[in-house]
């Protein structure tokens, strides 16, 4: 009676606490801006599929997608027992399904094993890929601090996990194969029927019993960590890749976004307009601004790609920029706006008037103005060294598009501060007076008179 | 074009590069011999072409690429082209995805996507063995006709008419390195850091042995040149256009 008071108290403590962090980053994806979802739905179900659950793009390279298969096949399957252990936490029983399923039980909860097992076996190999092996992506500049240390805790974290998983079940064989009343039969399972009295075959009833209680209870303890831990680690990406997915763009590659408040004003200067009345641009209102300088401005599509970023710099590895040693790595800029929107949701919610435009008004979105902008996190230097080759968008494992954000701050600052890189004003000026992309004093047709 | 009374099969976009450039119009040149000895009548824009605005855009200039890019949209309604044929990757991809927002609608095709019909209809007969048989050479994906726009296999087709034995860099298809020099890269310096992009493509395409270095886009072209001469490699290794491949092996 106890055990299941604590159950349930435990439970709805983490499981709340959990829901409020979720609704925080949700609130925070909500920063950017509205963007409209166009395009087949089908095709979008189709990326959801192939890249999120089959994750067709991890398999580029076998060895990691393999060993990362394991341990998010584990993580999948163990949702099941999870159900389980819910139940038996609230009404005080053991092996709810043991009894009624038989078999199939047997045969669910060996599945679960051997794939528990590879992921233990994934996760140390892991742990050493991280750490002894001097994988260059996984040491950049980026990932020192808290990045490497999430990257690795994660791992810690699961390899826990397991161990609670296999203590429970193996102590639970042992006993079974005791006799001891309460423990109901549930056939041999693949691996803690022989794992169980190898590691805990010498032991006492009462110790056994003791060593259940306890694998029940972390891997239990566990999953609510995880699952209070994942809002605040790339681990979010187990949830957001779906929808990330999903929402990612379909249209064409080569197309940037066009900016029909802008074709429209060029139109009416160049006397195309579809004149549909007021020009957009007058001088009496705020002077618009344009592109993206902070979260708020981008599409909270790049914002919900910043939450589902994996961090495994597969984008940053294939950058030729980086590569050449710049200081541009599209992993840093989707980490950075995640900082900044996390940077922006804790403001929001200390409610210090400070940050607020107006200060007679509740902080909020619209009401929010702290002097700092992404510009703060990312440098003009790295948006201008990339060469819009769209590695890091084909790399990218779970579908992130980390060029659509600096190409939106190259166009703040063109657009709304009339700066970036001086080389190109002659290229502009040449563009705009004699439609070419360089000064020439000869003409378009000189290569035919030869 | 204006003075014509016919209509043409198809239009020839020149592009900045092509127009102006000297390395780039020798690769018009092949290019234009190529469509005459298939006997295509072709028209081009002349003077009244512009730039298609992807340097500005890509930039950040959207103000410059929606002038330059409508500008160059009612010179081709006027004209009522239908089908645009360009042997530069950013026009390609510019005047493809980006002009039917804003009202621009062709049927647009690359000059090796062209040059692979070509050869397929029989309209370009090439001579056996020519130049370059037997003999090694790599081939450069350009980013925004291989990754971005997901041709890869047109202009390979074509290369195997050479009977030249193509070696492929570790980095290609969809996992090609950029030249680096679009998203207006070309138009400024490098930001600070070890080596130039060119470089480290240039070191891979030597790696492979080959003597010639062929490519499809008139930036990848001056970006490979550089980077070959700068390693001192130019008497020996020659950087190509597809198109210029092809015009030495005409019959
Ligand atoms: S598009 Fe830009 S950021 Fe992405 S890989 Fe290419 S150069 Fe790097
Ligand atoms: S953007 Fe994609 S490829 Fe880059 S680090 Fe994040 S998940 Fe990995």
């Amino acid at each position: 009676m106890i055990q299941q008071i604590i159950f349930i108290i435990v439970a709805a403590a983490a499981l709340g606490y959990a829901a409020r962090q979720f609704l925080r980053v949700r609130r925070n994806i909500l920063l950017g801006q509205d963007e409209a979802t166009t395009g087949d739905p089908g095709a979008r179900w189709s990326n959801v599929l192939l890249v999120a659950f089959g994750q067709k793009k991890m398999f580029k390279r076998w060895i990691p997608a393999v060993f990362h298969f394991f341990i998010y096949a584990a993580f999948l399957i163990t949702q099941i027992e999870l159900i389980e252990i819910f139940i038996d936490g609230i009404f005080g029983v053991h092996r709810f399904f043991a009894s009624g399923l038989g078999g199939f039980y047997t045969f669910v909860i060996s599945f679960i094993e051997i794939l528990s097992l590879l992921a233990f076996v994934a996760t140390i190999i892991f742990l050493a890929r991280r750490n002894a092996l001097k994988l260059p992506r996984f040491h950049k500049p980026e990932m020192k601090g808290w990045p490497k240390l999430d990257g690795n805790l994660i791992l810690i974290f699961e390899l826990i996990l397991l161990v609670g998983i296999f203590s429970m079940n193996g102590a639970d064989m042992v006993l079974q194969s005791r006799g001891v009343e309460h423990y109901s039969d549930t056939g041999n399972l693949a691996v803690s029927s022989w794992l169980g009295p190898a590691l805990f075959g010498g032991l006492s009833d009462g110790t056994l019993v003791a060593v259940e209680r306890f694998g029940w209870w972390l891997h239990l303890i566990m999953v609510f960590v995880f699952l209070n831990y994942l809002p605040k680690s790339k681990h979010l990406h187990i949830v957001l890749a779906f929808p990330n997915t999903y929402f990612a763009r379909l249209r064409p590659r080569g197309e940037m976004e066009n900016m029909p408040e802008i074709m429209n004003e060029v139109k009416s200067m160049m006397g195309l307009g579809d004149d549909t009345g007021e020009a957009d641009l007058s001088m009496e209102e705020e002077l618009p601004e344009f592109g993206a300088n902070d979260v708020f401005t981008m599409s909270w599509k790049n914002v919900l790609g910043a939450y589902a970023c994996t961090e495994c710099g597969r984008c940053t590895a294939v950058c030729p920029a980086n590569i050449t040693g710049k200081k541009l790595s599209p992993r840093k800029i989707m980490m950075d706006i995640r900082d900044r929107a996390e940077e922006i949701g804790q403001r929001l919610d200390s409610g210090n008037k400070e940050f607020a435009r107006d200060p007679e008004q509740p902080l909020s979105k619209e009401n929010y103005e702290d002097g700092k902008s992404l510009f703060d996190y990312i440098s003009r230097e790295e948006i201008h060294a990339c060469t819009t080759c769209n590695a890091c968008v084909e790399a990218c494992p779970v579908l992130i598009n980390p060029l659509e954000p600096i190409l939106k701050m190259r166009r703040y600052e063109i657009l709304t501060e009339s700066a970036g890189p001086s080389d190109w004003l002659p290229m502009f000026n040449s563009i705009e007076n004699q439609g070419a992309a360089w000064a020439m004093n000869i003409d378009r047709e000189q290569w035919t008179r030869e | 074009m204006t003075a014509e009374g016919t209509s043409p099969e198809i239009l020839f976009w020149v592009g900045c590069a092509g127009s102006f450039d000297d390395r780039a119009q020798r690769i018009t040149r092949a290019f234009a011999t190529i469509l005459q000895a298939a006997e295509i009548s072709f028209a081009i824009l002349g003077n009244e072409e512009s730039c298609t605005g992807d340097p500005a855009r890509r930039a950040g200039n959207e103000f410059l690429f929606q002038m330059s890019a409508l500008q160059n949209i009612e010179v081709l309604n006027r004209y009522e082209i239908k089908k645009i044929v360009t042997a530069c990757p950013h026009c390609f991809n510019t005047l493809k995805n980006e002009y039917p927002a804003l009202g621009g609608n062709y049927e647009v095709i690359h000059h090796t996507q062209f040059l692979q019909e070509l050869i397929d209809q029989g309209r370009l007969k090439l001579k056996e063995g020519g130049t370059f048989k037997g003999k090694k050479i790599t081939y450069h994906d350009s980013c925004y006709m291989g990754r971005i726009n997901g041709v890869y296999e047109a202009p390979r087709s074509v290369l195997a008419q050479l009977d030249a034995d193509l070696v492929e860099m570790k980095r290609s298809r969809k996992n090609g390195l950029c030249c680096g020099a679009g998203g207006a890269q070309m138009w400024k310096e490098d930001e600070p850091g070890d080596k130039r992009i060119n470089t480290e493509r240039v070191e891979e395409a030597l790696g492979t042995g080959a003597e010639a270095i062929v490519a499809n886009c008139p930036f990848c072209i001056t970006m490979l040149n550089d980077g070959v001469t700068a390693k001192e490699k130019q008497e020996s290794v020659m950087v190509y256009d597809l198109s210029e491949m092809i015009v030495n092996n005409l019959q």
